[in-house]
């Protein structure tokens, strides 16, 4: 049985990405943001999932106003990455996961989750980025197939966060009725608190993304019934795209561990939110991973040293 | 496709200050914005903008208006006629600016000052969740910078 193991919430401003294409992370300004990946990147080194789902949006890349799926499916072999302007990012190819892509869209259709298939779609900022926080920068090839599922949230107005959160059920479902046995991440991006459209350009709100991340960790039912205005007005214009983290919250256990949490503000136009979250590990679960309870421990201390270091 | 608008519904969030928030009937009156900047994804369409902008705006379907808005660089307006700030980007992109560029311009602030106050914080949201709000005593004008930052300027 194939079965979603940890989620990761994490920003994925694409100015982040300039700065690693670039070679800019050791300028102080990106130092500040990257610093706050480094655990994140060892716990993946360490957890090492077979598959990852990466939950995005699209910036006007691979989707433009002629179509706009609310959710969409990427049940393709591979994903180039998209030109947004300045050529293709020089990140691999992300490889896809067709068999159980095509699994989880059936099984969430079935279950009245109306998806967009997609067999064909190249991957912007909003996916690579976050890949590269987590999975470094492989020259040749990521660690591990990736099915990205493409939100919108850039034409209002985007699914609730209700909505989100339960599709995240209804894809845990779907993974655990993939009879291969693979361990999963599911990641959730954007946000957090940004507004890049009009005068009020440039809003952040610190503490609605405490608040925010505070109750995605032990309430999360709490969020989903969050209204999209309070998001806009709170969180900004854009911040909106934080009911994405939601799906990545529903296809977790209720209860889960938060092993990282880091926060900086800003990058670019953005505030960076990052959390790790684990599901529990039942007694009878398998033993792959017995160094689990130190490493969470380790990973507590290091985000607490980096909130007071902040 | 280019039809007459009609009268615009008020919505919960046009009491946002500061922000057009981009609903299915602004991409619908926005549609010829956003596949002209869309179209300039690619070069040989960027160089063609560029040699001659109101001739290849004809292109598209816009309205005078919303021409103009482009030709006049005011992302502001293209906003508020459909356009979005995705899509408007690739248009800064194409004159070569920074992204923070476009934001300082939509704020009416100079680039240092914005990138001083995102340095600083960001926009507070006191004082910017609410038009209806704002005449409440104490509050802060919507569009203005915080405080730090505008302090900065000479």
């Amino acid at each position: 049985m194939a079965k979603i193991i940890a989620g990761v919430g994490s920003s994925h401003v694409p100015a982040i990405g300039a700065a690693l294409d670039n070679g800019r992370t050791e300028e102080p300004y990106w130092k500040r943001v990257f610093s706050g990946f480094e655990k994140s990147k060892q716990w993946m080194r360490e957890t090492k999932p077979d598959v990852a789902i990466v939950v995005y949006n699209d910036h006007a890349s691979a989707f433009s106003v002629d179509l706009i799926p609310t959710f969409a499916l990427g049940c393709a072999a591979e994903f180039p990455p998209a030109d947004e302007g300045w050529g293709p990012r020089p990140v691999p190819v992300v490889k896809g996961h067709p068999a159980l892509a095509a699994h989880i869209a059936q099984s969430v259709i079935l279950d009245e989750f109306d998806l967009t298939i997609v067999n064909k779609m190249e991957v912007d900022h909003g996916l690579t980025v976050p890949m590269n926080l987590l999975f470094g920068q492989p020259k040749d090839a990521w660690p591990c197939p990736v099915i990205p599922l493409a939100v919108n949230v850039v034409m209002y107005p985007p699914p609730t966060g209700h909505r989100c959160y339960m599709l995240g059920k209804a894809i845990r479902k779907a993974v655990e009725s993939y009879p291969e046995d693979l361990e999963m991440v599911i990641f959730g991006t954007g946000g957090l608190s940004h507004q890049i459209s009009g005068p009020r350009a440039g809003l952040i709100n610190s503490k609605w993304d405490k608040a925010f991340l505070d109750n995605l960790s032990k309430d999360p039912k709490k969020l989903t019934r969050i209204p999209h205005i309070d998001y806009m007005r709170e969180a900004g214009a854009e911040g909106i795209e934080m009911v994405m983290w939601l799906i990545m919250r529903g296809a977790l256990e209720d209860q889960v561990d938060e092993v990282y949490r880091f926060y900086t503000v800003p990058a670019s136009n953005t505030a960076v939110g990052h959390i790790i979250l684990e599901n529990r590990r039942r007694g009878a679960g398998k033993a792959k991973r017995p160094a689990a309870k130190t490493k969470r421990a380790a990973a507590r201390n290091t985000s607490q040293a980096v909130r007071r270091g902040k | 496709m280019a039809r007459k608008d009609t009268a615009r519904k008020a919505k919960d969030y046009d009491d946002i200050p500061g922000t057009v928030v981009f609903d299915a009937e602004r991409s619908r009156q926005g549609f010829g914005i956003n596949m002209f900047c869309m179209s300039l994804m690619k070069d040989e369409n960027r160089k063609a903008f560029k040699a001659n902008e109101p001739e290849y705006l004809k292109r598209f379907n816009l309205t005078p208006e919303q021409t103009e808005a482009i030709l006049k660089r005011d992302y502001n307006r293209m906003l508020e006629l459909g356009g979005n700030i995705y899509f408007t980007a690739k248009l800064g992109a194409t004159d070569g600016h920074s992204f923070q560029h476009l934001a300082a311009v939509m704020t009416g602030s100079s680039q240092q000052d914005y990138a001083a106050m995102m340095l600083a914080g960001g926009r507070s949201v006191e004082g910017n969740r609410s038009r209806s709000g704002k005449a409440k005593p104490g509050s802060k004008s919507k569009s203005k910078p915080k405080s730090k930052s505008s302090a900065k300027r000479k």
